[in-house]
């Protein structure tokens, strides 16, 4: 029980402490740009209708969704192959580190040019792009980095090309992966705002972008604490994916810290 | 033995040495390390032996005397420069069917992601035996390492030795016609790796397979083998094929204190030493290869 409240406490500790500061550092605000945050707290349910979350919070979360499973689908595929294939590695890496380099908001005007500014399609595809690169590259990484023996072992019991790379290459790069695809998502939510800013009507950044404009300030910060709220759960719930999927990788690493 | 011998041998009939008994046939082996930008590395001069079927025969030979590139040469993991390795009367060319190989790295050959079953059951899956069959096979494999209880556990939650026991319950549970065995039990404790000695011997008497085990431990090569293979130094060539004749019932101490016992171990160490010292057979030269 002491240790749950410890670690409760540990979870919360410092978001009570800064929201406090926050709370009680504006409560006297005069500035329209720094409102008190108990009139902000106020301005979220009005804000944040249903009406308004099937609008603007779907949309941008179902883009994010489907550009970041792009992204790891792509990624997984391609690492792999340039991962196991020396000639393809060879080819690929200067122009993977020249993509890699190019920070994927600049893309975000291009992608408009072909896509569209209004549509889906110019925000998935940015999404995907920006997250593509970290998965690509760790899984690269994990697929090289596979131990040797595991490798002769899979030689030796004659596995066929599917299952080793199925029950061998994947899972032991697997721990690469998460790690890329956990920066990829932190990537993706940033697409994701910054997609909408440039030109769209309905969704979570278009909103924040419409209240900043027509000078709803509190409503401005509403959907700024909206953004960090989503940000934290979308990390929950990869926490609680990557948990169960690397429970091996996680005991094996406990075990040889001898923990 | 030559494809006439082995003709002829069929032909005629004789039971005493028919030609299938060789499990395992060196032909004139011969491998060398020719990386671009490096000096030509001579690992194997010459190999030639033969292991019968249901042998046990040990190698041993000095640090660096090529142990590991014979082995990945016979499970067909590298390719040899001249020669050939034969198992089953097939030249291998690249991992053979019907061979298993156990490690030494234990704890890196097993699948970290997989349970102790999982593990055993991957390449019996790739046979494409029924799955009925494959968790029969596994259970009986289990059995014979005294594993049963560690079915659903994951590798890394097992001690060294129990590592070890897994390897080679998926091992024998592949039946492979011929066991090879990679210094397996170097990276164990002293006592564990007495226990996975007499495993090994009681699993080749009791389930007939042929094995084939590399050590650098001259006492373990002469308490496990029928026949000890002595390799010399780099280029490799055979020191002496050593007949291992003690009693097929042995154990950790009367065999180790066997007069005979000591005689042979007395005689392995000397030829090492006389490896060491770079003291060699005339090799046979390799044919084809410039000199």
């Amino acid at each position: 029980m002491t240790t749950l409240l410890k670690r409760a406490f540990m979870l919360l500790g410092l978001p009570i402490i800064l929201v406090a500061a926050w709370w009680f550092a504006s409560a006297g605000s005069t500035s329209p740009f720094w409102p008190p945050l108990s009139t902000i707290l106020e301005a979220f349910p009005t804000t944040w209708t249903m009406d308004r979350i099937v609008g603007d919070v779907f949309p941008s979360l179902a883009r994010l969704g489907i550009g970041f499973a792009l992204a790891v689908l792509v990624g997984i595929v391609a690492g792999t192959a340039i991962g196991l294939s020396p000639t393809l590695r060879a080819l690929a890496e200067p122009v993977l580190e020249f993509f890699r380099a190019v920070p994927p908001p600049v893309l975000v005007p291009i992608i408009a040019l072909f896509a569209g500014y209004t549509g889906w399609l110019g925000k998935i595809v940015t999404i995907a792009l920006g997250c593509l690169w970290p998965i690509l590259l760790n899984t690269v990484e994990g697929v090289r980095g596979l131990e040797p023996v595991l490798g002769d072992t899979a030689k030796s019991y004659q596995l066929s090309r599917w299952r080793r790379l199925l029950f061998v290459v994947l899972p032991g790069a697997s721990p690469r992966i998460f790690t890329g695809a956990r920066q990829a998502l932190s990537i993706g939510v940033i697409l994701m705002v910054i997609s909408e800013l440039f030109g769209a009507n309905r969704g979570l950044g278009a909103a924040i972008v419409q209240f900043q404009r027509s000078f709803a300030i509190p409503q401005m910060w509403t959907g700024i604490i909206l953004l960090g709220l989503i940000g934290v759960l979308l990390a929950a719930i990869f926490k609680v994916v990557e948990n169960r999927m690397l429970a091996w990788y996680v005991g094996q690493r406990q075990i040889e810290r001898g923990v | 033995m030559s494809i006439t011998t082995m003709l002829s041998g069929r032909a005629a009939q004789t039971p005493a040495a028919p030609a299938t008994d060789i499990a395992l046939d060196l032909r004139g082996v011969q491998k060398t390390y020719d990386t671009p930008g490096r000096p030509e590395v001579e690992a194997i001069r010459h190999l030639d032996f033969q292991i019968r079927r249901g042998e046990l025969v040990c190698v041993v030979g000095p640090s660096g005397a090529g142990k590991t590139t014979l082995l990945r040469s016979i499970a067909g993991l590298l390719d040899v420069t001249a020669g050939e390795v034969v198992l089953d009367g097939k030249a291998v060319t690249g991992p053979p069917e019907g061979m298993a190989v156990v490690f030494q790295e234990y704890g890196r050959s097993l699948f970290p992601w997989m349970t102790v079953r999982q593990n055993i059951e991957l390449p019996l899956k790739e046979k494409g035996i029924p799955k009925a069959e494959r968790q029969e096979k596994i259970d009986r494999a289990l059995k014979e390492v005294s594993l049963t209880e560690a079915a659903e556990q994951h590798p890394w939650q097992l001690s060294g030795g129990m590592q070890q026991r897994v390897a080679i319950a998926r091992a024998i549970a592949f039946e492979p016609s011929v066991l090879l065995m990679d210094e397996p039990f170097a990276a164990v404790d002293a006592q564990t790796r007495a226990e996975l000695e007499d495993l090994v011997r009681s699993l080749w008497k009791h389930l007939g397979v042929t094995v084939l085990f590399v050590t650098h431990d001259i006492d373990e090569a002469v308490y496990l083998g029928e026949r000890v293979i002595v390799l010399s130094n780099r280029p490799t060539v055979l020191m002496e094929d050593v007949k291992v004749d003690l009693p097929a019932e042995r154990d950790q101490l009367t065999t180790r204190s066997d007069r005979r016992f000591g005689e042979l171990r007395g005689h392995v160490y000397e030829l090492i030493q006389r490896a060491k010292r770079g003291d060699r057979p005339d090799a046979p030269q390799p044919e084809g290869a410039g000199f």
